[in-house]
């Protein structure tokens, strides 16, 4: 059942919004990270703020691949297997990662620590291959770092995203999605070595833009 | 090989110092300050100035901002609204992520000016769901704008009122396309609608909507500050200003670097190190999978729109990826149609279809077991999905193939005979980094 404190979340989101229907999507995600899924009851509270029906809802929540009818894992671990990933390892880290969990695409380990999502394009990469846990980065791992961090979290380890904060829950991220701040933004680095690599080559060639107020040569 | 075309860090030239993306760090370096000379320009003058600027949309399509921005329609007594279109999925594609990550204030400033230009006082960012850490660092610029009085009611006393929301998606690389975006954020399936009418008359809430990529409109401060005439020291005449450009792929640094717009590919590539020791170009993607390959005799052209555009490609996002010899096409190319299968929404029956049947035949290829004439209707199915779709998904589908049989034949005929992994060891072409955790 819906508590009183989740549906007065799910109202403050639909608040955000001009037409409260366009909270949709991030009430869908504050019920993942209450409920671990999004329940029929979930759908009904949120049909019933916006005054749809529960077909309209169901409708939204079943068409993006983030919504999840049934329970997930504690930790939601992504490998990106499109091409850019795939090629230089992403292949190799899925295979070490089904194998380490013992679970494929979309199935969670029946301890329910982890469920396992093969991904398509993480707009990341440069930092190829790329996993993630609960959605924070994990640049650049080859198949035995991956194993190591499922180990590390099979263990109740603290593990830190590679450009992100130390890994909570995916359902404390679920609420990061849903719009409610976990005081983490400052967690990580602003930029990590990847991103700086152009400005890094800029500084030692003592290449710089032109600076504002200056033209052309010639006009 | 000498470099004539240096790098010029604009957008990224901050973002080493630690504190890069908060309000504090943006402002050391002058940040918000040219929404006071937007507010003192006025509407009008700040639409002229991005006009004149010819800054081109950085999401893909390169049309240009100054343009859309005019199109909405002014005086209508309807709300006009402006989405940031920050749902980058594109295979290939990963500098706005970087953007937001590290400097999420010159994008909020954008915002501010664009607002206030065409007359919104509603703006949404529109974040894919999968980076909660962008959300997180968006939303904390949005809290340090609003407590600033950069944002809200009547922002730096100019009378003007702008709400900013930041909004996570949920999964959809088609949310990307600007009017599946405003279904998905109006609490919809995220579908394409067809066009006209366009957004800037019927966008969101069926009122005159600019929707703007985070690259273009972050953009918009250093326009703002530093004039029409000073951005177009960078680029060419139809491709003026400068560009993040990641480079991903079989390159020794990847990464990103900000460049003047016509840096050719070959001098790109050498600032990112080169392709990987011991190899050479195969075959590279200017900017995402659904623009067509270019390959190795194609790293002299400037990477502009109109000069990629004449050698049969696109600019597109403009992150190149980079395969080596190693790579079998055949791979590369289904597993991009894989990708638009699993993303084609299922709206319109030329996609929905075709990516399926294009999936299927080109699997075959991979494993070994395609036909001359399965070549022959994959080529079919193509151009019976291209142009025959609501949105540019499908035409992006139909993209990979044509490109790969031109310059690689060989590889699907080859395909007949042997599967992808035999003729191309998988283990060759691996880059996995040294260094374990």
């Amino acid at each position: 059942m819906i508590e009183a404190t989740t549906r007065a979340e799910l109202e403050q989101i639909a608040g955000r919004y001009p037409v409260a229907r366009s909270g949709l999507l991030p009430m869908l995600h504050l019920l993942q990270s209450v409920q671990g899924h999004v329940s029929t009851e979930g759908i009904e509270a949120c049909a019933d703020i916006l005054g749809l029906s529960t077909a309209e809802v169901t409708a939204v929540a079943t068409f993006y691949t983030m919504y999840h009818d049934e329970p997930q894992g504690e930790h939601h671990i992504g490998v990106c297997i499109n091409p850019g990933c795939a090629i230089l390892g992403g292949d190799d880290v899925y295979a070490a990662v089904c194998s380490r969990l013992g679970i494929g695409h979309d199935q969670v380990t029946a301890d329910g620590k982890f469920s396992l999502e093969r991904i398509e394009c993480q707009a990341a990469c440069t930092h190829a291959p790329v996993m993630t846990v609960n959605w924070e980065f994990m640049d650049r791992v080859s198949p035995e770092a991956a194993v190591e961090v499922i180990d590390r979290l099979a263990a109740g380890e603290q593990v830190e995203s590679t450009r992100g904060p130390k890994i909570g829950t995916w359902r404390d991220a679920e609420r990061v999605l849903a719009g409610f701040d976990d005081g983490k933004s400052g967690d990580g680095p602003a930029a990590d070595e990847l991103m700086l690599a152009g400005l890094k080559r800029a500084k030692e060639l003592g290449m710089k833009a032109p600076a504002v107020g200056t033209q052309k040569a010639g006009e | 090989m000498g470099i004539t075309t240096g790098l010029t860090p604009v957008l990224s030239a901050h973002w080493d110092e630690p504190d890069s993306y908060t309000l504090a760090g943006y402002r050391r370096h002058g940040g918000y300050s040219a929404v006071a000379k937007a507010f003192a320009a006025g509407p009008d003058a700040v639409i002229s100035t991005v006009k004149d600027s010819g800054l081109r949309g950085r999401g893909g399509a390169g049309f240009p901002t100054g343009l859309k921005w005019s199109f909405v329609p002014q005086n209508d007594g309807k709300p006009h609204y402006l989405v940031i279109n920050a749902d980058e999925s594109e295979p290939g594609a990963c500098k706005d992520i970087p953007l937001m990550m590290a400097n999420p204030h010159s994008l909020v400033e954008g915002v501010i000016i664009t607002a206030f230009a065409i007359r919104a006082k509603h703006a949404f960012i529109y974040i894919r769901g999968e980076v909660p850490h962008v959300v997180r660092r968006v939303n904390a610029a949005v809290r340090e704008a609003y407590a600033a009085g950069l944002l809200g009611k009547d922002v730096s006393g100019s009378g003007f009122d702008l709400d900013l929301v930041v909004h996570a998606g949920a999964g959809a690389y088609i949310c990307g396309e600007e009017t599946a975006l405003l279904d998905s954020l109006e609490g919809r399936r995220g579908q394409p609608r067809l066009k006209p009418p366009f957004p800037a008359v019927a966008g969101l809430y069926a009122s005159p909507t600019v929707v703007n990529n985070v690259e273009t409109i972050a953009n918009i401060p250093a326009i703002v500050n530093g004039g029409a005439d000073w951005f177009r020291q960078f680029g060419t005449e139809k491709s003026p200003g400068f560009k993040l450009f990641a480079v991903s792929g079989h390159v020794n640094r990847p990464g990103i670097y900000e460049a003047p717009l016509g840096i050719t590919m070959r001098e790109l590539l050498e600032h990112a190190g080169g392709v990987r020791d011991g190899h050479r170009v195969k075959f590279w993607l200017p900017g995402g999978s659904s623009v067509p390959m270019l390959i190795e005799e194609h790293l002299d052209l400037p990477l502009t729109y109109e000069d990629i555009a004449g050698a049969g490609s696109m600019l597109g996002t403009g992150t190149p990826m980079v395969f080596d010899e190693t790579t079998s096409v055949v791979r590369a190319v289904t597993g991009w149609l894989r990708f638009y299968k699993h993303e084609s929404c299922g709206k319109c029956t030329p996609c929905r279809e075709g990516t399926y049947w294009m999936t299927h035949m080109l699997g075959k290829f991979e494993a070994g077991r395609g036909t001359a004439s399965d070549l022959e209707t994959i080529g079919s199915v193509c151009s019976q999905i291209a142009g025959r779709s609501f949105c540019a998904l499908g035409d992006a589908a139909a993209t990979p193939f044509p490109a790969a049989v031109k310059y690689f034949r060989e590889e699907f005929e080859q395909g007949m005979t042997t599967p992808a992994n035999v003729a191309f060891a998988p283990a060759a072409a691996t880059m996995l980094p040294v260094v374990t955790r």
